[in-house]
């Protein structure tokens, strides 16, 4: 808040590459002590990367960290640990089989004389650091039979107890109730009032003017904005956000549209979506976005039989279709390129035509066999339609590039000649000319005749490429637009809110 | 190609490709055979080396069904009792009248459902494969307890001897049927749709749920080969001995999977040959020939058989990292 105090943090052109990315571009960020700091970005905008520097899981390429003035390395988790940087992640790392005294000093439990552990002082300190974070708990309590809030809880107990100066919480109310989101927001000011810094990663607008002093807007890697919360507002936030150049992407040619192919109405699954309802018309691309956790993969995956369903119908071509595991799916002509091509789409041992043929083998197959002949020329065909970068036929995808791979997914659901084709963060982690390719073939295929839902992350592609956009938030539909006119601001502003 | 490339291809197909492992093991096995010709010349006498690929027959055709099972990355240590269980219920049913073939398609069918049994318990309830198999290991063998009392069973008519003594041009026909086995195995495994749709299942389950295919009806049926086999396997060797024992196939599981892993199959799944696994049951059964002819102590042999395992693998793993 003061500025005229040293800050905690500093970091000072903090770069990070990965193969094919710069993830983080010479990054400036002050931290003060007694400040919480709002971290917000598009997915990908490089938080979790900052993040991971700062908790020793990367090492960045180059620049200077200081705590409190002094210049730190932060090469591994420990080190970070005792510099007194805590993070609490999303995915909480508790562990359910031990009770809370346990979880909170694992490594590092006190020994008594005898050499064992001294569980009376265990109980002892633990109970103190519960009653800080107020968690009205047994410290035996298995961490397993804990919500997530009171586990949320339990690692803040465990951050104080490494007399934590940051904290850093990424997206700590994503899976709160609203009680619980209050309780935890009373504990950050306590920790705050204490001079414990915390940065606060998160996606709601909301939450950002409760309880952030500063925000700092991460985009494609670089530091856009660093503002006051009390002098900002909404719009400057999700300008700064979402400031990504349209460029020279590609951009879907017109085609014509026909029938409506994939109507999906009132669709709901337990816990995450409610009341879910879209259509797509052949050769159309209905875009996708939302912020990750929106729903929309938990939408595809449900539409193509992969996980159960609560209510909801889904017509193809104006028909019911009775959709209830994934080959029912394949038969009435839906194609699904997952978002996770390694651990959802490729059987990463296998060769490139066996991945090919994988979804279509009843195409080049004779009866119960497969028709080898047939099976190659299948392979052969969209290796050269798609371009694919392989020495042969017989190579293994997990020796080809990332863009090959996702070429290779594509492939496998071309070959069985879809009506409807989804496709989830097809360009995701692939470089800049395969990506293009991928947004051709797309537009060729609705030219064709194909509808094609495309969930993507990154808005530029969403606008480049759809013919309507649907907007997500938090399990529903917030929204649609025609993409003639719309920007980047005005869907992200509803995604956010 | 600069032989640059060439070497490097060689090297990197030699350390990937399944061919590869089977050669290697194909040499280790020729290697044994040699050194034993050496030691002990009886070895090599027509008579002894049919006798010795009778013997593993049976290992190598329960080998080739729960390889299967293996290529989904799962496991079924169920079989050495569904072996039991077969030789008696073949056994008993002919023994009240039924001729050869219905009887031993009537203990096939009954491999079979255990090997449902097995599926489903894996399935559906979501069972580590190894509990669900250990499990049914026990029931099954309770069965042939119960249906037995506990006694051999003797006493059928001789056409129950032929599957396991008869032989066809001089050769015993476990052998005709090993080979059988493996030919329709290869064929399925390789050839068929659903064969292919099993390695991709051991290579990546989601993914191939995901490409359409119905992975728990198929991961059933792998169970249910696994089980028709082991019953086969079962009826070969209660024929070649004469009588069903409640006992039999104690242990075989071992036996049977051990020829998988040596043939250079992997446990986690998505890799292996059956001629490998025809390979492994061959080192098996050309390991106990040396230790009889070299009239080794039978104590000792049971060890020299848990080292081979071991070091077949090892030489496998070695290969598989070599720069």
């Amino acid at each position: 808040m003061s500025e005229q105090t040293r800050p905690l943090l500093e970091m000072r052109g903090v770069s990070k590459s990965f193969p094919g990315v710069k993830a983080l571009d010479r990054v400036d960020l002050q931290v003060y002590p007694g400040e919480v700091l709002a971290l917000v970005g598009e997915n990908g905008a490089g938080k979790s990367t900052l993040m991971k520097i700062l908790s020793g899981v990367h090492r960045m390429d180059e620049g200077e960290i200081y705590l409190e003035g002094k210049a730190v390395s932060l090469p591994d988790p420990l080190s970070s640990q005792k510099a007194g940087i805590s993070i609490i992640y999303q995915e909480l790392n508790t562990l359910n089989n031990l009770s809370i005294a346990e979880n909170i000093f694992i490594g590092r439990e006190p020994i008594a004389k005898n050499g064992l552990v001294d569980r009376q002082r265990q109980h002892r300190e633990a109970r103190a650091l519960l009653d800080e974070v107020k968690l009205p708990l047994d410290t035996q309590t298995l961490t397993g039979k804990l919500s997530t809030a009171q586990k949320q809880m339990v690692e803040v107990a465990k951050a104080l107890s490494f007399n934590a100066k940051l904290i850093i919480m990424d997206e700590p109310t994503s899976s709160l109730t609203n009680a619980e989101t209050r309780t935890l927001f009373d504990i950050v000011r306590r920790l705050k009032a204490r001079g414990v810094a915390i940065v606060f990663i998160t996606h709601r607008m909301v939450e950002i003017f409760q309880i952030a002093d500063r925000v700092a807007v991460l985009r494609d890697g670089q530091m856009a904005a660093t503002m006051h919360a009390r002098d900002t507002t909404e719009a400057d936030i999700i300008s700064a956000m979402v400031g990504r150049e349209i460029g020279d992407l590609y951009v879907k040619e017109v085609a014509p549209l026909g029938e409506v192919a994939l109507e999906v109405q009132g669709l709901s699954t337990k816990n995450r979506l409610h009341d879910v309802s879209f259509y797509v018309r052949s050769g159309e691309i209905l875009g996708f976005a939302g912020l990750v956790g929106a729903g929309r993969s938990e939408v595809m995956r449900a539409v193509f039989g992969i996980d159960p369903r609560q209510s909801g119908t889904i017509l193809v071509r104006g028909k019911k279709a009775a959709i209830r595991k994934t080959g029912d799916a394949l038969r009435y002509g839906i194609g699904f390129v997952p978002e996770d091509r390694k651990e959802q789409a490729l059987i990463l041992d296998m060769t490139v035509k066996k991945n090919m043929s994988l979804a279509a083998l009843d195409r080049v197959s004779r009866g119960w066999f497969i028709d080898r002949l047939r099976e190659s020329r299948l392979a052969e065909k969209f290796v050269s339609l798609l371009r694919v970068r392989t020495p042969s036929l017989e190579q293994r995808v997990k020796n080809l590039s990332g863009g090959n791979q996702q070429k290779v997914v594509i492939a496998k659901w071309m070959a069985n000649e879809p009506l409807i084709l989804i496709l989830d963060e097809p360009t995701r982690g692939i470089d800049v000319g395969a990506k293009k390719e991928i947004h051709k073939l797309m537009s060729d295929l609705a030219r064709q005749g194909v509808a094609i839902v495309l969930v993507s992350s990154e808005l530029p592609e969403v606008i480049g490429m759809s013919d309507r956009i649907v907007v997500m938030h938090e399990g529903r539909v917030k929204g649609s637009f025609d993409r003639r006119g719309v920007t980047q601001e005005e869907i992200m502003q509803m995604a956010v809110s | 190609m600069n032989p640059q490339d060439k070497k490097t291809n060689l090297s990197l197909w030699y350390r990937n490709s399944s061919a590869a492992s089977t050669l290697t093991i194909l040499l280790i096995l020729l290697l044994m055979s040699t050194a034993l010709a050496i030691a002990a010349p009886a070895f090599l006498k027509a008579s002894n080396l049919l006798s010795t690929a009778r013997n593993f027959s049976a290992i190598a055709v329960a080998g080739i069904g729960v390889s299967v099972v293996i290529l989904t990355g799962n496991i079924d240590i169920s079989i050495g009792s569904i072996y039991g269980l077969a030789g008696v219920s073949v056994a008993m049913l002919m023994k009240s009248g039924w001729s050869l073939v219905p009887a031993v398609a009537a203990g096939m069918a009954v491999g079979g459902l255990c090997g449902l049994a097995n599926g489903l318990l894996v399935v559906y309830l979501r069972l580590p494969s190894y509990i669900a198999t250990l499990g049914m290991m026990q029931i099954v063998r309770g069965v042939c307890y119960i249906l037995t009392q506990g006694y051999p069973v003797s006493g059928m008519a001789d056409s129950f001897k032929w599957i396991g003594q008869g032989e066809l041009m001089g050769v015993p026909l476990p052998i005709y049927f090993m080979v059988l086995f493996a030919l329709v195995f290869a064929v399925f495994r390789n050839r068929t749709k659903t064969g292919r749709r099993i390695f991709a299942l051991g290579g990546n389950e989601e993914a191939t749920r995901i490409s359409g295919v119905n992975t728990k009806a198929l991961k059933i049926l792998c169970f249910v080969l696994a089980g028709v086999c082991a019953a086969f396997a079962g009826v070969i060797n209660a024929s070649k001995v004469g009588v069903a024992q409640p006992t039999a196939g104690n242990g075989f599981e071992m036996d049977a999977i051990a020829s998988v892993i040596i043939g250079g199959s992997s446990m986690g799944g998505g890799v292996g040959t059956v001629t490998g696994t025809l390979i492994g049951a061959a080192i098996m059964g050309v390991l106990r020939n040396a230790l009889v002819l070299l009239s080794v102590e039978s104590y000792w042999q049971t060890l020299v058989m848990g080292v081979v395992i071991i070091s077949a693998v090892t030489i496998d793993q070695l290969r598989k990292a070599r720069r």
